[in-house]
């Protein structure tokens, strides 16, 4: 073996097991997710143990109405509807800063960024008060209007530097020769743009389906969405395991299977597009 | 045509100039209407989202800001009232909003530092060649991709738990293997909260911080590294001083989307410990005194503090980006 090839081994069998370590939890989460709760609770662990649907049957338990999914109907629907807006709010504004930077771009710019800086902690009360009296708590349309304007900074950021690679010259010919801006996004900038926005829009959904505080203060019974529904689980106590884990599984689904298909999406998003 | 009206070309060359003149140099003290309605159609696709952000973010910020000046306490709703700074003299004398603070400072401080270091190792790894990269990279980045609550709940209850965790599990079948009975029972959530929350963050942190710097790392020139290593440079040389230096944005936008997401994390802090034990942060605090105590004063004067915390920190990064921006457009 020359050294290079030793290098090579030693740092794939570094990273394997490191990999595997940052695995591990999520692994454990799967595994206990299928086992009996006699077996899930069971210390030391039992990690041959015999596999059951069972957490999940009780997971779903409730039926159509009471169990967990009209909470992942919510969240399907906050999350869908939010990220189309935002997509239809982010593309036109960015393309007004990328494009023809209007004067003191920079300033709307960091407009923009400055809002995702402020915790939305600090905007709680009278969100919840404005809510209560138009009587708009527990209600999906006000989740989806605040996850909206939650994604869009980052939207509009992410879109700006995407759409600042388009060469000025394509933006500019379609400009002189009249085309209304409508027509400019859907002719020029969506098509070429694209893979900037799906990784938007997959960023908006990703966001947007993690909330908690929000959703927690703001719905209830009828609208609440699947992280709120989880919370439940939180004083949960030893005998419901697996049904914990399963719980877990599923509202992570989503996200998941998401996530691992546009994982270079994923990247360039996270890091505003800025890097490449 | 007729010739008599045909210009000439120097009459044309004359024309023209004027045109351009006009374009370029338009009389100072009344923009044409034209131009004014160009300025607003450039601006016009801006303008829905700036609205809807300000109406959105801005106005209840302004709310928060109004009623931590008054006496207001859902409990006693007849009681209402104007109180000065009496919610801000009771909230910054409250030795539990203080450690709160100490609380966010050092939850956001190691985790961000943690992870980003752990963040830079798995990235130089990854970046080499080696069989299963692919695998490895995917296995890495789940725990970012697992929903915060639910991760939250992993921790707590399948990993953390006393009696039944996979920890004390693992502690215990590696007792037995030495043939001892007693293995540690430690309830890791009431012995150290903060550390244990910490942990949890930092593993659905570290994949985060790998992701964007192995971005920075495949951007990087391959050629230069070749050459410095023909001059001889080893590999801490490289990384000293070709690596670190290319990596310098990539590591100031992870430090900044990091602790921006991590000064305001709720879900982790709610979930595992419901601020028991000086764990809980700023937000965990404000959601306590509004949703648990019901002092709406109190809670909007905490949440102006948050605020002013934040912005703190905001500014801060926000002159990072603003390098970034600059690079960008020399």
């Amino acid at each position: 073996m020359t050294p290079s090839v030793a290098r090579r081994s030693a740092r794939g069998v570094l990273a394997w097991l490191c990999g595997l370590l940052f695995f591990l939890p999520f692994a454990w989460l799967v595994l206990t997710s299928f086992h009996h709760e006699t077996d899930a609770a069971a210390n030391p662990p039992r990690i041959a143990a015999d596999l059951t649907l069972q957490g999940y049957r009780e997971f779903f338990g409730g039926g159509w109405e009471t169990g967990p999914w009209p909470a992942l109907a919510n969240s399907l629907a906050a999350s869908l509807a939010a990220t189309l807006l935002v997509l239809l709010l982010a593309v036109p504004a960015a393309y007004a800063l990328a494009v023809k930077p209007v004067r003191r771009t920079k300033d709307v710019l960091f407009f923009f960024l400055s809002t995702k800086m402020l915790p939305s902690v600090a905007a709680l009360l009278p969100l919840y008060l404005f809510a209560r009296n138009a009587r708009l708590l527990d209600n999906i349309w006000l989740l989806i209007v605040l996850y909206t304007a939650m994604n869009l900074p980052i939207a509009v950021w992410m879109m700006r530097s995407f759409l600042a690679e388009i060469p000025h010259e394509i933006l500019e010919a379609a400009a002189i020769d009249g085309a209304r801006l409508p027509t400019v996004l859907t002719r020029i900038v969506a098509p070429v743009a694209a893979p900037g926005i799906a990784a938007t829009a997959l960023i908006s959904f990703i966001f947007s389906w993690n909330e908690l505080l929000l959703a927690r203060v703001l719905t209830g019974v009828v609208a609440g969405t699947a992280p709120v529904h989880l919370t439940g689980f939180v004083t949960s106590q030893g005998l419901f395991l697996a049904k914990v884990c399963a719980a877990a599984v599923i509202v992570s689904l989503p996200v998941l299977a998401a996530g691992f298909a546009a994982q270079d999406k994923l990247v360039q998003g996270l890091s505003l597009g800025a890097v490449k | 045509m007729n010739p008599a009206t045909s210009p000439t070309r120097a009459t044309r060359a004359i024309r023209a100039t004027r045109v351009t003149r006009l374009i370029s140099d338009p009389p100072r003290n009344k923009p044409p209407r034209g131009e004014r309605a160009a300025a607003w159609a450039r601006r016009a696709p801006l303008l829905p989202a700036l609205v809807l952000l300000v109406v959105v973010t801005q106005l209840p910020f302004v709310g928060t800001v109004a009623i931590s000046f008054m006496r207001w306490n859902a409990l006693a709703p007849d009681d209402r009232g104007f109180s000065g700074l009496d919610n801000y003299r009771t909230a910054l004398t409250d030795p539990d909003l203080r450690s709160a603070m100490l609380t966010t400072v050092q939850l956001t401080a190691s985790v961000v530092l943690v992870s980003l270091l752990f963040g830079l190792g798995l990235a130089l790894l990854l970046d080499g060649r080696f069989l299963g990269r692919g695998i490895v990279r995917t296995l890495l980045i789940t725990p970012f991709l697992v929903v915060p609550v639910a991760a939250a709940l992993l921790w707590k209850h399948a990993l953390y738990n006393a009696s039944y965790g996979l920890i004390n599990g693992g502690l215990t079948a590696l007792w037995r293997l030495f043939g001892s009975d007693d293995p540690p029972r430690t309830d890791w959530l009431s012995t150290d909260p903060l550390t244990a929350v910490a942990i949890s963050l930092v593993w659905q942190w570290t994949p985060f911080m790998m992701l964007i710097l192995l971005a920075g790392l495949q951007s990087r020139a391959s050629d230069t590294v070749e050459a410095a290593r023909v001059d001889g440079a080893g590999p801490w040389q490289i990384f000293r001083h070709l690596t670190l230096p290319h990596l310098r944005r990539h590591l100031e936008l992870a430090v900044l989307l990091g602790s921006v997401y991590v000064v305001q994390n709720f879900d982790a802090v709610f979930t595992l410990t419901s601020g028991g034990v000086g764990s809980a942060n700023l937000p965990y605090s404000v959601y306590d005194t509004f949703y648990q105590a019901h002092d709406y004063g109190l809670a909007s004067a905490q949440g102006v503090i948050v605020l002013a915390c934040s912005l703190a920190v905001a500014s801060l990064a926000l002159r990072t980006v603003s390098s970034l921006l600059r690079e960008e457009r020399p």
